[in-house]
């Protein structure tokens, strides 16, 4: 057997990479199992009911909180994941269109520093920059715009918007990134050269093979931002809590891992189901061009 | 024009919080809010005497460096098996692999804390926040590895065996050296996505809290956020310094390969 594995070509390649498959089997497919089946439980105190029910699923559409959180928590990772791809698009095509080749790394570079710095400390400033007393408020009242502290920034939907949304940038700008630079440029002066316009041309040419990064963009932010439940907690005030701050209170506070467990695969399914949604939207509409 | 501007608005976007860091953190009151009152130090030696925030930075030290250390080994595995070998099922098992790049941090966190609290009822200890951490940096460790890996010509490594070498001898004395600064671009990156990384350790922490856990529990009181500004922009200058070594790295390491520079760690 061992001399088989080491002895092909396939064989080598499947025992390199055999390690990571393994950790990525055990840590990962074998916990989202378990959590699966654990959402069929119930919990009672400190014992584990493992006989077979759909009560925890029946009490998530029962309970209107419930949906309604789940609704919300879509809703604000669509508009975050809106805003983020476009205002990255125009980021991302600067970069790949208009800076010189040897520069390019050092915007990227540039892009990614601040992702990798604290990220509470960086949604905590957030709190610094929209509050009452913040950067935002004094500099508008200092230049004499307005009278009164802005309170619709802070505390509800939109500061959680705002703060996901600069969190997960760099996220959204490298895929699209990448998707343009593939992009053949004589491509784009044959169509100019046949007497499409500028706008034309990348409505036509580049937009479209463009959309692969578009789409891994999408992904990359929509599903994580489900799972956030810093920034709702530390931005969102009282009516801007979302699922995951539900999740979070079932497992460590109410101690209900089985309803709590529930919770993570409705979301994890509502999440699934509107990105293939998404991909084969996409998809057709491609092919529905060519 | 009008795109290069736009482009400098969105840097200055994504820097603003970062920027206010230094500012509070200097200054001499206890609000964290504008105008700014005067220039002091004293939220730094405050840290310097913290007997609990250096407890929660060593164990973060820890995790972080144990977790660097073996998501890259398996990163250096996938790598090599991704771009130097023809296997089976290639395509779904790479992409198996890489599938926690997108899996929320709340879904890892929740089903790892029910299997091993509830299901093997062992107690929550820094080894499983690691076993955490090794999962969702290894898909970034072979991101950056990719790009070490990738250009690298298989027949060096062939010609080194024809000429005696055993297999992994060949490996260590030629491609190893040619993928280092790739490896060591890969730990820094793991390092800094542990040490930085909340959500999953704030589930899986024993009885001894990381320093993200720690500064989370800090910002509920009002009277510690300065010390935390303090705290934030040391935490902010180291890891710009590792992430400007682990970006020169890189570009060595794609210079030693032969590549050409794509850009970016992703």
């Amino acid at each position: 057997m061992w001399q088989k594995l080491t002895s092909t070509e396939s064989g080598r390649g499947l025992l390199m990479v055999g390690p990571p498959f393994l950790y990525a089997l055990i840590l990962m497919a074998f916990p989202l199992i378990a959590i699966f089946l654990f959402s069929f439980w119930t919990q009672d105190f400190m014992n584990l009911d493992m006989t077979f029910t759909l009560n925890n699923y029946r009490e998530i559409i029962e309970k209107p909180i419930y949906g309604a959180l789940l609704q919300r928590s879509l809703m604000v990772s669509g508009a975050v994941t809106v805003v983020t791809v476009l205002l990255a698009f125009p980021v991302a095509y600067f970069i790949s269109f208009h800076v010189r080749p040897d520069r390019k790394s050092l915007w990227l570079f540039l892009i990614t520093i601040p992702f990798w710095t604290s990220y509470l400390i960086r949604v905590f400033l957030w709190k610094v920059i929209l509050g009452y007393n913040g950067v935002i408020n004094t500099g508008l009242l200092n230049i004499g715009l307005i009278d009164e502290p802005l309170t619709f920034i802070l505390y509800n939907v939109n500061a959680v918007i705002i703060t996901l949304a600069h969190a997960f940038a760099p996220f959204a700008i490298l895929p699209i990134f990448v998707a343009l630079e593939k992009i053949d440029r004589s491509l784009l002066e044959a169509s100019q050269d046949l007497g499409e316009s500028k706008f034309m041309t990348f409505i036509r040419i580049t937009l479209p093979l463009a959309m692969p990064g578009v789409v891994g963009a999408v992904l990359i932010v929509f599903i994580p931002t489900i799972g956030d439940y810093v920034t709702p907690e530390l931005m969102g005030g009282a009516g801007g809590k979302l699922i995951a701050n539900m999740i979070q209170t079932q497992f460590l506070a109410l101690n209900n891992a089985p309803l709590g467990a529930a919770l993570a695969i409705v979301a994890m399914l509502c999440v699934t189901a509107i990105s293939l949604v998404f991909v084969l939207l996409n998809r057709r509409w491609l092919k529905g061009r060519s | 024009m009008s795109l290069r501007i736009y482009a400098i608005c969105y840097l200055i976007f994504l820097y603003a919080p970062i920027v206010l860091l230094p500012l509070f953190a200097f200054n001499d009151a206890t609000v964290i809010a504008f105008p700014l009152s005067g220039f002091t130090t004293d939220w730094f030696a405050e840290l310097a005497t913290n007997k609990s925030l250096h407890a929660a930075v060593k164990n973060s030290l820890f995790i972080a460096f144990t977790s660097a250390l073996t998501s890259t080994l398996l990163g250096i595995c996938a790598a090599r098996a991704g771009a130097m070998h023809r296997f089976p099922l290639k395509a779904g098992i790479m992409g198996f692999i890489m599938l926690p790049l997108v899996l929320p941090e709340i879904i890892v966190a929740v089903s790892l804390l029910v299997v091993v609290v509830q299901i093997f009822d062992w107690g929550l200890s820094n080894w499983t926040i690691i076993a955490a951490h090794v999962l969702i940096c290894t898909p970034f460790c072979i991101a950056i590895l990719n790009g070490a890996f990738q250009n690298l010509d298989p027949s060096m490594e062939e010609a080194a065996m024809d000429l005696g070498e055993s297999r992994f001898a060949a490996f260590r004395l030629v491609t190893l050296p040619l993928v280092m600064p790739g490896i060591i671009s890969s730990m820094l990156i793991a390092f800094t996505i542990s040490l930085d990384e909340f959500i999953i350790a704030f589930f899986l922490s024993g009885a001894s809290p990381t320093m993200p856990v720690y500064i989370w529990g800090l910002l509920r009181f009002p009277a510690s956020l300065p010390v935390v500004m303090a705290l934030g922009t040391i935490l902010v200058t180291l890891s710009i310094i590792l992430l400007t070594i682990a970006e020169l790295l890189r570009r060595r390491g794609m210079a030693r390969a032969g590549v050409k520079d794509k850009g970016g760690f992703l």
